[in-house]
């Protein structure tokens, strides 16, 4: 459990070609604290995964810097574990190797072996230990993903849509089980998607952000007590407040990437509150 | 004169069972092709990860090794027999460069397609530089390296059979030798050798590990 502290950070692609260069944030500031759950949340291209990829340390900023708990971050390591939208497993390993995999320098053989076998158990995997990746559908892919970040004791989770590319139901019960993960292991969470419900449901405080300038609109609290209730008053309100501005951000986007043929009232029919927002719809 | 099928099977066999020849001549052949064949592996697996971890190395050497390729490796032997003043290393010579470029493009193939996500998650749990290439890079390559090996395989085994014609002992220089005396049911019975040790091991060693490889790696379309 540690604090995340991103300070003043920026992000520049230079583009070679045209001499002109493309910043996607900059000034960007905010802290997680320690066993906090936070999603950052908005339209797609506004630089979510840019902002947790510098977190960590697979892209470097421009400016500006992030500490997790005294260290500051300069490349990757494994005090942060990482989940992908693809399971990004190692194909020629099977389940229990994959999860080893991010242990075995750490450990030896007999030990990260029984690690591993821990933490596939707490993500309900004991029976396909000897399985290849290819043996496993989307969503068991993504909890051996996430069985082999928690494997190796990360001081903080950071997951780039894990769930986007999964089906309702099985997004559902993926929801469930990261809740139950969260409050065992109370780590600190900097989770990335494009739903809003998602991000109420699971979420202390949601960051919300924006494109034209890129960077931080609004940091909503989430008060709700949990396990949260998708039907009740306040979630449908705040899930409203949310939709409100970032229905004006995916409209910016679509503006820009469309031009004139834009026509916004048949945009907005074209995205719900629960739907996956931004995604080149 | 012309040979015929049983005396073919009879010069087979006493060149196998009786006098030897046909024997010593395959163990002979088999040492070449087997140590040239390993050599070929090692070396152009060597060279194909250079190529496919260095930008530096696969722009300069990239080219030429394209160029070598097309090369027949047989070509080399005039200037071989001359390097290793006719001695044996000059077949081995011929058939290490027989094999070693298909080796070398296909490995070099396997670590550039390498699935960057594979990469980065690697990363993140603490791998650097050469661990990257030995845990990640080399396995996740391994199916083309097998395309590779069984293409190297198939050269150095051609090469070996024309270098032999030209040089010394194996399988190569007896069919010569059998020429030589007119005696077409050896030619023959040579010839059956050497298909059917190309046929064994190309379509029974090498598709039996690559029908278990493509299946562990996810890479077979049924079952999956
Ligand atoms: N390597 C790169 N070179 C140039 N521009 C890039 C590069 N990577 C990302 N970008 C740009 O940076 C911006 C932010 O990208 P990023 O992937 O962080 O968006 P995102 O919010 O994660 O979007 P999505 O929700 O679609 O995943 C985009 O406009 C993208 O075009
Ligand atoms: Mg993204």
């Amino acid at each position: 459990m540690e604090r995340v502290m991103i300070t003043e950070v920026e992000k520049t692609f230079p583009n070679k070609e045209k001499n002109q260069s493309f910043t996607v944030f900059k000034d960007l500031s905010l802290t997680v604290e320690p066993g906090e759950f936070v999603s950052l949340l908005g339209p797609s291209g506004c630089g979510k995964s840019t902002l947790l990829n510098i977190v960590a340390g697979l892209d470097q900023s421009t400016s500006g810097k992030v500490k997790v708990g005294d260290t500051t971050i300069k490349e990757p390591g494994s005090d942060r574990g990482v989940v992908f939208q693809e399971a990004a497993l190692m194909p020629w390993l099977t389940v229990l190797e994959n999860v080893m995999f991010a242990i075995n320098k750490k450990m030896k053989k007999e030990e990260a072996k029984e690690h591993a076998t821990k933490y596939l158990k707490l993500v309900h995997l004991s029976k396909f230990l000897h399985s290849y990746p290819h043996e496993l559908s989307g969503g068991m892919k993504q909890r051996v993903a996430i069985a082999r970040a928690l494997s190796m004791d990360p001081k903080v989770l950071l997951m780039d849509e894990p769930f986007g590319a999964l089906d309702e139901q099985t997004r559902m019960m993926l929801h469930k089980e990261v809740q139950y993960i969260w409050e065992e292991t109370k780590k600190t969470i900097l989770f990335v998607t494009h739903n809003i419900r998602e991000s109420i449901l699971l979420s202390d405080r949601i960051v919300l952000m924006g494109t034209r300038p890129g960077g931080i609109r609004k940091i909503y609290t989430v008060d709700l007590p949990r396990p949260r209730v998708p039907a009740s008053p306040e979630f449908i309100q705040l899930e409203q407040d949310i939709m409100a501005i970032l229905g004006g951000e995916i409209e910016k986007v679509m503006k820009e990437e469309m031009g004139d043929d834009f026509n916004s009232q048949k945009a907005s029919l074209l995205y719900g509150t629960d739907r996956n927002m931004g995604n080149h719809i | 004169m012309f040979p015929s099928p049983s005396g073919s099977v009879q010069q087979l066999y006493i060149g196998l069972f009786e006098t030897g020849i046909l024997a010593t001549a395959l163990a002979e052949s088999l040492q070449r092709i087997v140590i040239g064949f390993t050599l070929a592996v090692l070396i152009g697996g060597f060279l194909g990860v250079l190529l496919g971890v260095s930008k530096i190395a696969d722009e300069t050497l990239g080219s030429l090794v394209i160029a070598l390729q097309s090369v027949p490796s047989i070509v080399w032997l005039p200037i071989a027999l001359v390097v290793f003043q006719g001695g044996a290393g000059a077949i081995y010579f011929v058939v290490i460069l027989g094999g070693t470029w298909a080796m070398t493009l296909n490995v070099r193939m396997g670590i550039k397609n390498v699935q960057p996500i594979l990469l980065r998650a690697a990363k993140t749990m603490g791998y650097k530089n050469t661990e990257l290439i030995w845990k990640v890079m080399l396995p996740a390559s391994i199916p083309s390296a097998l395309t590779g090996a069984r293409l190297a395989w198939a050269f150095g085994w051609r090469a070996l059979m024309a270098a032999e014609l030209i040089g010394r002992g194996g399988l190569g220089r007896t069919l010569m030798d059998a020429r030589d005396f007119f005696n077409m049911d050896l030619v023959v019975a040579i010839m059956i050798i050497i298909s059917c040790i190309g046929l064994i091991v190309e379509y029974f060693l090498f598709s039996k590990i690559e029908k278990k490889v493509l299946s562990r790696w996810g890479l077979t379309n049924s079952g999956s």
